[in-house]
């Protein structure tokens, strides 16, 4: 038994739904009780979709546990078919619904459906929301490709005719995926391709029977198409592109990845937005070597690394992911960093990590939101687990030159500005400067009350109080209080770092007693 | 543990109304998990630890608005395969759990285990549990077992399993005292219990209490009014323990709370004048405050979709005291002794329904195209795409509704759906 406060992700079938509900014309009958359908809140509320997921929940009860619940599951295969007249079927069974094993494969069989069914194993005592997705994506795809159709001949009748992809990955509920698939269909046209499919989200069965006549395959979400495209690369010897478009650099090996499989040149005329000036504008001289730490879906978080560092020149102090599947790229990434990697769906863990590497910005999921709201960090969301608020009214892209854009304006906007970071540290007891201020530009923050569990941002008043109680010898976890006192002047963003920096100086030089000195003496070794 | 309660009762003929609906299909509500939402707010040194899956999770995650509280006082041990296979011992995870969680949380004084899904089709059972782990940690923390599970309760019924787990555990008391039965916001229930005390009623007590060493006593001497309809465990419980329930409407409008603290003032001899002096101040701003809304809701159409079992006291509160016209009253399920009083209060021929076929009663609302539907989140976007005004059923339990002067503000969630319709030109 794992003890779980938060989860990243749902179990395996809010997968299947992911992909279900992202499509048009398939229905999927899941074995479940009357509590599962909770579900879909996640798409009506979150997502604000405007109509029902396509899921007919069997909704069995303890009395039907006695008699039959294999018959009330074929009564509910069998009115949704009537009822929603689906191209196509998936049936499977949610946690509970695994332990009483009815089997909705064999029974769905039995039935003579007049339309095609899949049948989905998601095991949900040992996988998890993104493995369904995947699983479920591949499932359908695998069942309904029609082996006959491929590519048509590259030069037809009218001369050669343009090149043809699929994109492979976004489903409902995906963090920007509806962007992404707009910005990346936009950046393909520029670059003379088509798009054959987008797939799951937006795809009927019928479209999917059709995957085969694109020339090549875009994985744009690993987590969710990597399975579908090595599938297809074997049956339809398609080739992947698997370069994941989020950042500047990032599109631009997307750019040349794709015309060498199009069979295009790179063209040299493409708009590759302001990001690149943005980032070497004088302006942002003072986002140079900010600590900053990432935690998302494996592909999302190891792609914020690069952009943070090569692109905005971060310092990354912390790296890792949730999902076990990706860990492989996730540590190989975090050797490049230097940085020890997380690999944990244990958000109490995440937690502690973050709290230990006292970074100036955290790039996290909603959960690292929250952490970072705890420890008073300013905070930007690069991956899901979603929220409401992950689904803004305007186009907000993470891939594409214009997803570099977003990621630029989202990421640099919580910190502190530059101008304003230099006037924090020299008037540090002004008293309109106090910590409790925070960021002026962030008005909302202003009066958020400092949260007394952060160890690594304690309240000023907490130091003023000792300054005026105690006289200067008295030691306090190895400080002085003259030296708190002195820690207290530093700004609030930077503070929990000078405290590690002076705590490991002291004890790797011997030091017992920390003084106002032993912290000068720190932050002079430990200058950048 | 309970096993599916509330349903042992529904063969017997309607009582008052005639033609209640029962359907079997597809339902589309909570488990009685969700109620760990607002129980672990309300008893503030208490723990709920879902005995479940990932899904249980997700559940009450999602439910609660997505992460609003730091760290709640609930989390789920998440059965995992090794569990099931039989290379962990089911018990024996679950003592480890407990112990890394009380050690990480000294204040929490009261633990319930709460049953789910899985850990009811395991058969894992959670008092044997609760007893093992008692016998280690009381008096400390003292731990309970409830069932919340989603095959055997529905939504608030977990509110009902969770007080009736600590009705066993009350001290006797002889005294003559008044229990509120019901977990209620802080501010109403200060507000009802100041009103009870106003009427010369000694001892009010509030079942549950804010803080697990302060719960009431009971006995021969203790006579209850539910707070909330969803509570038939719980009033088996108080009545096997000697309590003494008086039947009322729901405190919900000007009427029903005035029928309900009157049932109280005769049960404890208060003279009429005395009791009319009392109510008569805040019975009057109740009206004055429904005043407001009558305009905008008399006559407007409205559909109960099956949902917290308030749908009956609320649609009695809608159509007498605002002059709503009821297309249909559905509920998870309808507890007539509890609702006795309600049900003969609706307009003659009602139309209710209990139970669900979600996709049926989709139907009829299309056909009948209220002017309000209350319905669960997962339906609420869909109606309104379809030109449908809804009001969502979950506000109306974590909303402070009970009571004289919340009177308006349960109008004003009915109406404000309906006002924001006509404010908006989008």
């Amino acid at each position: 038994m794992q003890l779980t406060v938060w989860t990243y992700e749902g179990p395996p079938h809010v997968g299947a739904m992911r992909v279900a509900t992202g499509m048009r014309d398939l229905h999927y009958v899941l074995h479940a009780p009357q509590g599962d359908t909770y579900a879909d809140l996640l798409f009506t509320m979150i997502e604000r979709r405007d109509h029902r997921p396509p899921v007919t929940y069997t909704t069995f009860q303890a009395r039907d546990l006695g008699k039959d619940t294999a018959e009330l599951f074929k009564t509910a295969a069998r009115d949704a078919y009537d009822r929603f007249q689906p191209q196509a079927m998936i049936v499977g069974s949610s946690c509970t619904a695994e332990l009483i094993q009815d089997d909705p494969h064999g029974l769905s069989l039995t039935m003579g459906l007049p339309c095609p069914v899949i049948p989905l194993e998601l095991p949900s005592y040992s996988r998890k929301e993104n493995w369904g997705a995947s699983e479920t994506f591949y499932q359908i795809v695998r069942t309904l490709a029609d082996k006959e159709r491929k590519p048509l001949p590259a030069v037809g009748e009218n001369g050669p005719r343009r090149p043809r992809a699929n994109l492979l990955g976004p489903t409902a509920l995906g963090f920007r995926h509806r962007d992404d698939v707009a910005e990346i269909t936009r950046l393909l046209g520029d670059l003379g391709i088509d798009v054959n499919l987008v797939a799951p989200m937006g795809s009927s069965p019928a479209d999917i029977a059709g995957i085969g006549e694109a020339d090549f395959n875009i994985c744009l979400y690993p987590e969710i198409a990597a399975q579908a495209c090595s599938w297809l690369e074997r049956t339809f010897r398609q080739k992947t592109v698997k370069t994941v478009p989020i950042g500047l650099l990032a599109t631009r090996e997307f750019v040349s990845e794709v015309c060498a499989v199009a069979g295009l040149p790179v063209p040299t005329d493409l708009d590759q937005g302001r990001m690149g000036w943005w980032s070497r504008s004088i302006d942002s001289t003072y986002l140079t070597g900010k600590r900053v730490f990432i935690f998302g879906d494996g592909t999302h978080a190891v792609a914020a690394a690069r952009v943070a560092s090569e692109e905005l020149g971060f310092k990354v102090v912390g790296l890792g992911c949730y999902n076990r599947e990706f860990a492989r790229e996730v540590r190989a990434a975090a050797e490049k960093y230097g940085v020890e990697p997380l690999i944990s769906d244990d958000y109490l863990a995440v937690e502690e990590a973050i709290e230990a590497a006292a970074p100036e910005l955290v790039l996290g999921t909603q959960m690292e939101r929250h952490i970072a709201k705890r420890l008073r960090l300013p905070c930007a969301v690069i991956s899901a687990p979603v929220h409401v608020q992950d689904f803004p009214a305007r186009h907000s892209p993470q891939m594409g030159f214009e997803g570099a854009n977003v990621l630029f304006d989202t990421w640099v906007h919580p910190l502190v500005m530059g101008l304003e970071e230099h006037l924090l540290t020299m008037f540090r007891e002004d008293f309109e400067f106090s910590d409790a201020a925070g960021p002026s530009h962030l008005g909302g923050h202003a009066s958020s009350a400092p949260a007394a569990a952060a160890s690594t941002a304690e309240p000023a008043g907490e130091v003023a109080t000792i300054e005026q109680s105690a006289p200067a010898t008295t030691e306090i976890g190895g400080w002085t209080s003259e030296a708190l006192a002195e820690l207290g002047k530093i700004p609030f963003f930077v503070r929990g770092k000078a405290r590690r920096n002076t705590e490991r100086y002291a004890s790797e030089h011997g030091v017992t007693t920390i003084t106002r000195d032993t912290l000068y003496e720190a932050k002079s070794h430990y200058a950048r | 543990m309970s096993s599916a309660g509330p349903a042992s009762g529904c063969d017997a003929p309607p009582v008052g109304v005639d033609g209640i609906l029962r359907e079997r299909g597809q339902r589309e509500v909570f488990c009685g998990l969700t109620g760990i939402i607002w129980l672990h707010r309300k008893i503030q040194d208490a723990f709920f630890l879902v005995v479940g899956s990932r899904t249980c999770a997700h559940l009450l995650q999602s439910a609660a608005g997505v992460m609003v509280f730091a760290e709640p006082r609930f989390g789920t041990a998440i059965i995992e395969e090794k569990d099931l296979a039989g290379l962990a011992d089911a018990n024996e995870e679950l003592d480890r759990v407990v112990n890394r969680l009380l050690a990480r949380r000294p204040d929490i004084k009261l633990l319930f285990l709460v049953g789910s899904c899985p850990s009811e089709v395991i058969k894992l059972d959670l008092s044997r549990a609760a007893q093992r782990l008692n016998s280690r940690f009381l008096p400390n923390v003292r731990v309970l077992n409830y069932s919340g599970s989603g095959i055997e309760t529905t939504f608030t019924q977990g509110e009902d399993a969770c007080l009736s787990a600590l009705v066993p555990d009350l001290a006797f008391s002889s005294e003559k005292q008044l229990m509120i039965v019901g977990s209620l916001p802080d501010i109403v229930e200060d507000q009802l219990t100041r009103l009870l005390g106003d009427l010369g009623i000694g001892k009010v007590v509030s079942l549950p209490a804010r803080k697990a060493g302060q719960m009431p006593g009971v006995g021969p001497n203790t006579k209850y009014l539910l707070a909330q309809p969803f509570l038939a465990e719980t009033g088996t419980a108080l009545d096997k323990r000697g309590a003494e329930h008086l039947p009322a409407l729901f405190p919900f409008g000007a009427e029903g709370t005035t029928a309900w603290l009157h049932a109280a003032a005769q049960a404890f001899g208060v003279p009429e004048a005395r009791f009319e002096q009392v109510i008569a101040g805040p019975r009057e701003r109740a009206r004055k405050g429904l005043a407001l809304y009558r305009e905008k809701l008399a006559g407007k159409r409205i559909f109960f979709m099956p949902d917290s079992q308030l749908e009956v006291p609320l649609a009695r509160f809608l159509a007498g005291e605002l002059g709503m016209e009821l297309v249909e009253v559905g509920t998870p399920y309808l507890h007539k002794g509890h609702l006795i009083d309600e049900l003969a209060a609706l307009p003659p021929g009602t139309m209710i329904s209990e139970g669900q076929d979600v996709d049926k009663q989709l139907d009829r609302v299309r056909a009948a195209r209220p002017d309000l539907t209350v319905c669960g989140l997962g339906l609420a976007n869909p109606l309104e795409k379809e030109g449908l005004s809804t009001k969502w059923a979950i506000e109306l339990v974590f909303s402070p509704i009970h009571g004289y002067e919340q009177a308006g503000d349960l109008a004003e969630l009915f109406s404000r759906p309906l006002h924001r319709r006509d404010l908006l030109r989008v």
